[in-house]
């Protein structure tokens, strides 16, 4: 498990980990797990162009999200919010059943992308990955204080009016760079539970911010670990342990959350 | 179905309610005669909200007892109406004003609703009863706040309750709008001989209609007449510290004493006619 | 219209299903539609159709029928997301995430799982993108049982759904039990996007359930004609759609036909986009009387705490 060829499998994964754990806080305050989902199922399509005119898998994914995240911004301005997630995710579903028609794309391959695959990320895509993770860290630090106070109190935030429209664009495009770099590794249908239920169970343990980052963090690494090394030995799909992880990641949470809140005798919920 | 003009339609007995390890009503006793308009009053916090929910059957509450009509308080009651504070009407909600008042007649029971002539009838009086016939067609969603109320009332009054519970109305409302609904409210009383039971944290714009005055501080209550609780003794036991009530034109002014508790400084002052 | 319609087209059988069935799964769609996005759960009504699929594709390895797997599942997931799912809109996306995240994960497995075990190929793109060109006639019975079912449980919670819909306080006050019309409608959206999910594949389930609704609620005034309205739409997004697909394949010379899926989300973007502009164009010539405008920005990911989440 740990010979030469899987050294970029955990290295990956550890970047994944850190990613999905930060952004995930924020995915989990705002209140924004549909779009998560939605974005890198966008990212697919991009993907599958990839395969298709024979360019960079990772750059079509790339482009695909951020088109997803800029139509679900653009389009949840005017109407319901999730109604813009669902019509946008379809419809660049529907795009990308398009290009897949087209491409000649094996099986496995589709697989992989959808679920994750272990050896999804050759060493040649490592400095890529690193420097969008590095972007991502970036814009997180930038955008740390506006984006917390624009998850906690929406009012305030909206008060500034058009600047609170431009945070969550933001936020969506920190999104969707997150997801594409991850999906090679953990799949485009469940990178968004590594931002779930890590970042919940961590919300349930603490109320400040940064340990709470750190901590999600943490619970992500000990997920993607565990899915990687579980994949490995059982041949089974990597996507499979971190869809289930992160589920009992959140159970964890909760009951945390309820046995502490009985011993204390407070009543206040963090969701 | 008539009763004696001295019947009780709502009857509380020693009513104590908590919330999260708090004590938030405390054995809070009092009665509303039919048709009777009285005022709930008392600061944020102090409980009122917590008291309309829990006749309602919305709450529980510990012990005490809550009689409408001379029975005990059963799950479903069609006695009361109920208008809340704020109803977070969807604005694009397909649905006109008129239909979300027909909904008050049988919006609890199964199935598409049958548009008959009566019915149709009786949606048209409550909301000239409230005098939304102008905007009835309207989005209800897209009403003013003000507008949106009426609907609200309309939708609470349909079912010819003998109960009417109103959630702080005069909270969002400017000082003219306030006015037009307590004397609305106040015509209802009397032509539908159905009692209401207001909250506010504001007593001078009921002062010309109400009956009698429930008032809440330290989850405790004093009613009677506006005369009998509006009165320096009666509100300095409940708040447990020397408050003075100062009358000022006809308008009431509860402001807490100096012993220094700056914590409950009570201006209910009233800044126009 | 014969440039229009390609011959062959009314005389295949493949289509004659494909508009049947079709038809009455965006009716069915369209109407539990409906209360799903006034409700606020387009997330929950996109979840059940992957979780469908996820039970879709169990059924497949198990030999069981597919219905029982697409619906079974469907319900078991809505169920488990009420029962996680806590009050207030954020813990009830978040519940809704996970119970998908989990069902995408087991998907994963069965998938993987089956392959190994019957080496079948192209099983991942038949579930994911299934196709509506595909479906036998002899579930035909089966579907239209099932969502007559949806649409009898929905029309007997009208009364009480629309009220808990518009306003759950006085619902509550009038004593209509919120919790149970909530579960029930769960259900009953479970059915509707287990059937679709299993005739018309999980992305236009979706579609066909969010769209159509999402377009009439701008366009109407009274439920009754939001129904009526949507139903219309997803048919004819569904039937035109058909129509495309099946002419694509003699566009071009290589005889490769575009997905039907293609065409039907495209036209429900469509009429989603263009409801958008009927909507601006009423308010401009009624002149807005005074009242809360929804055409204010309302922040988008995630910032509204309203239960409606953006207006």
């Amino acid at each position: 498990m740990f010979s030469s060829f899987m050294t970029n499998a955990w290295t990956v994964a550890t970047i994944v980990a850190v990613i999905a754990g930060v952004v995930g806080f924020f995915v989990v305050l705002r209140g924004a797990a549909f779009p998560a989902h939605a974005v890198p199922n966008g990212a697919f399509a991009g993907a599958a162009a990839a395969n298709v005119w024979g360019f960079d898998p990772l750059v079509g994914l790339t482009v695909c999200a951020v088109l997803a995240a800029l139509g679900i911004g653009t389009l949840g301005r005017r109407g319901r919010h999730d109604v813009a997630t669902a019509l946008a995710l379809v419809m660049m579903l529907a795009v990308g059943a398009v290009f897949l028609g087209l491409s000649q794309e094996y099986e496995p391959a589709v697989y992989s992308l959808l679920f994750g695959e272990v050896l999804g990320v050759s060493s040649s895509e490592l400095l890529p990955v690193a420097g969008l993770a590095v972007i991502c860290l970036a814009a997180v630090s930038v955008l740390y204080r506006p984006l917390l106070l624009s998850s906690v109190a929406s009012e305030m935030g909206e008060a500034k009016g058009l600047r609170s429209y431009w945070i969550d664009m933001a936020f969506l495009i920190l999104l969707a760079l997150a997801t594409a770099m991850t999906v090679p590794v953990v799949g485009a249908l469940l990178i968004f539970s590594l931002m779930i239920g890590p970042p919940a169970a961590a919300r349930a343990c603490t109320g400040r911010p940064g340990v709470a980052i750190l901590l999600s963090v943490a619970i992500a690494l000990v997920t993607v670990w565990s899915a990687i090394a579980l994949s490995y030995l059982s041949n089974w799909p990597v996507g499979f342990f971190v869809g289930v992880t992160s589920a009992l990641d959140y159970a964890a949470g909760r009951i945390w959350s309820r046995w502490s809140r009985s011993r204390d005798g407070d009543v206040s919920s963090p969701h | 179905m008539t009763d004696p003009p001295s019947a009780k339609v709502l009857e509380i007995d020693g009513l104590n309610v908590s919330l999260s390890g708090r004590r938030v009503l405390d054995q809070v006793s009092f009665s509303v005669g039919t048709g009777e308009f009285t005022g709930l009053i008392g600061t944020n916090g102090a409980g009122k909200t917590t008291l309309l929910r829990t006749v309602l059957g919305m709450q529980a509450h510990e012990s005490g007892s809550i009689r409408l009509l001379g029975r005990p308080r059963s799950r479903r009651s069609h006695l009361i109406g109920y208008v809340p504070q704020k109803a977070n009407l969807d604005p694009d909600l397909p649905m006109r004003a008129r239909d979300l008042v027909g909904l008050g007649l049988d919006g609890h029971r199964l199935g598409v609703p049958v548009r008959t002539r009566q019915r149709n009838a009786a949606v048209e009086e409550s909301l000239a009863a409230v005098g939304a016939e102008s905007f009835a067609g309207a989005r209800v969603g897209q009403l003013s706040g003000g507008e949106q109320q009426r609907v609200l009332i309309a939708h609470a009054i349909i079912s010819r309750p003998r109960l009417l519970l109103l959630d702080e109305p005069l909270a969002n409302l400017d000082l003219h709008s306030g006015q037009e609904i307590v004397s609305l409210l106040a015509g209802i009383a009397t032509d539908q001989n159905v009692a209401v039971l207001l909250s506010a944290h504001e007593i001078n714009p009921l002062l010309p209609v109400m009956d009698s005055v429930v008032y809440l501080a330290n989850g405790q209550a004093a009613s009677g007449t506006t005369e009998e609780v509006i009165k320096t003794e009666v509100l300095s036991a409940l708040y447990g510290h020397h408050v003075d009530v100062i009358s000022v034109h006809g308008r009431i002014l509860v402001v807490a004493g100096h012993e220094g508790l700056d914590h409950l400084t009570m201006s209910h002052d009233e800044v126009a006619g | 219209m014969r440039w229009f319609i390609e011959p062959g087209f009314w005389s295949s059988a493949p289509v004659q299903v494909a508009l049947a069935i079709g038809g009455a799964s965006a009716v069915v769609s369209a109407v539990v539609g409906v209360f799903t996005v006034l409700r606020g759960q387009s997330f929950a009504g996109h979840a059940l159709t992957d979780v469908s699929t996820a039970g879709g594709s169990g059924a497949l390895l198990l030999g069981v029928s597919p219905i029982i797997g697409f619906v079974g599942l469907g319900i078991i997931g809505a169920g488990v997301m009420d029962a996680i799912g806590v009050r207030r809109l954020r813990g009830r996306d978040l519940a809704t995430g996970i119970v998908l995240g989990a069902s995408i994960g087991l998907a994963a497995l069965i998938l993987y799982l089956d392959s190994t075990s019957r080496a079948t190929t192209g099983a991942t793109q038949q579930i994911l993108f299934g196709s509506i060109f595909t479906i036998q006639s002899s579930t035909v019975p089966v579907v239209v049982g099932f969502g007559v079912a949806a649409l009898a449980l929905v029309t007997t919670l009208y009364r009480p759904l629309l009220l808990s819909t518009a306003g759950p306080e006085m619902a509550a006050a009038r004593g209509v039990p919120e919790r149970l019309v909530g579960v029930l409608f769960m259900a009953a959206m479970a059915v509707a996007v287990g059937l679709s999910s299993l005739t018309v594949g999980a992305i236009l389930s979706t579609a066909l359930l969010i769209g159509p609704a999402a377009a009439a609620i701008r366009l109407t005034r009274r439920i009754g004609w939001s129904l009526a309205l949507a139903a219309v739409l997803g048919v004819a997004a569904c039937w035109v759609g058909v129509l495309l697909a099946y002419d694509s394949y003699y566009w071009t010379s290589a005889h490769r036909a575009v997905p039907v899926s293609f065409f039907i989300v495209s036209l429900v973007f469509c009429f989603y986009l263009a409801s958008g502009l009927g909507v601006r164009t009423r308010r401009h010539a009624a002149g807005r009387r005074a009242g809360p405008d929804p055409g204010t920005p309302v922040p988008g990911a995630g910032a509204a705490t309203r239960r409606q989440a953006g207006a």
